[in-house]
């Protein structure tokens, strides 16, 4: 094994350990906090696997922006921690974990007896200016679309989130 | 050179199973996008990957489409949820129950 291969196996422990302690914590704010951790693990894979343009916006627009609205949000509404007994825990987690495993045990199986990705990734890497102009270049109108739906998202969030004229603030 | 392509994969199919899990299991909205940016990043994951294999650079110009969507998705959603907790009093999802709040 390679020091590549130590540090993505690593780093995919990290991430696997901070996603389950991000969806099994109770309190919201903490989960956020895992889950930033789990999105700075995310970044080294992806520069690991050859993108270093992806991993930075991965940091940005992952571990900074989205995770931030997310914490504005959950201290905007006071989100309180209700107790709640171990059997309704029970009755809310047993089935997805149930349903989980088993998809976890076929998509596992699947991927270990097919041969083809059992090939070893090459060490690539596609620097921020070639990747940019391949972007440009094939997708150029896709990148206007994702372009529109930004500033639809950004009107409808607009729209949902501003307040009546003449009615007060009851949050 | 780095590691095989069944390994990312398997990393990327069991945090996928592991945001389906929260956003079925968890009863707060604020959780549920949280487990669909799980679902999100772990398909970024497994295009990135399938990106280095193949020798192309598709799966990357992907997963530039991917933040996007999320950070769309993420900004209504949220919207959303502040509406929602306006008109309800509760981020609950076990509280919308009724079609006329």
């Amino acid at each position: 094994m390679t020091l590549y291969g130590l540090i993505f196996y690593l780093l995919g422990g990290i991430i696997l350990v901070a996603t389950l302690l991000a969806i099994t914590s109770r309190n919201i704010m903490h989960a956020i906090v895992y889950l930033i951790v789990s999105f700075f693990g995310m970044a080294p894979v992806f520069y690991l696997l050859g993108a270093p343009l992806l991993a930075l916006m991965e940091i940005i627009i992952y571990a900074g922006a989205i995770m931030v609205l997310f914490i504005f949000i959950v201290m905007m509404l006071k989100v309180e921690v209700t107790p709640i007994s171990a059997w309704a825990w029970l009755r809310q987690w047993a089935p997805a974990v149930a349903l989980s495993a088993v998809s976890a045990a076929i998509v596992v199986f699947l991927i270990w007896q097919e041969p083809a990705p059992q090939t070893v990734l090459p060490l690539a890497m596609a620097g921020p200016q070639k990747f940019g102009r391949f972007v440009y270049q094939q997708y150029w109108f896709a990148v206007e679309i994702a372009s529109f739906l930004l500033f639809v998202a950004l009107v409808g969030a607009y729209y949902l989130g501003r307040q009546k004229p003449g009615s007060e603030d009851k949050s | 050179m780095i590691v095989p392509f069944s390994h990312v994969l398997i990393l990327a199919s069991l945090l996928f199973l592991m945001g389906a899990a929260c956003a079925v299991a968890r009863r707060n909205l604020i959780m549920i996008l949280v487990g669909v940016e799980i679902m999100l990043n772990a398909a970024a994951l497994a295009l990135v990957a399938g990106s280095l294999h193949w020798g192309a650079l598709d799966g990357q110009a992907f997963v530039i489409f991917i933040f996007a969507v999320a950070a769309s998705e993420v900004a209504v959603g949220l919207a959303l949820i502040v509406y929602a907790q306006r008109r309800t009093g509760s981020v609950m999802a076990d509280d919308y129950n009724r079609l006329k709040g």
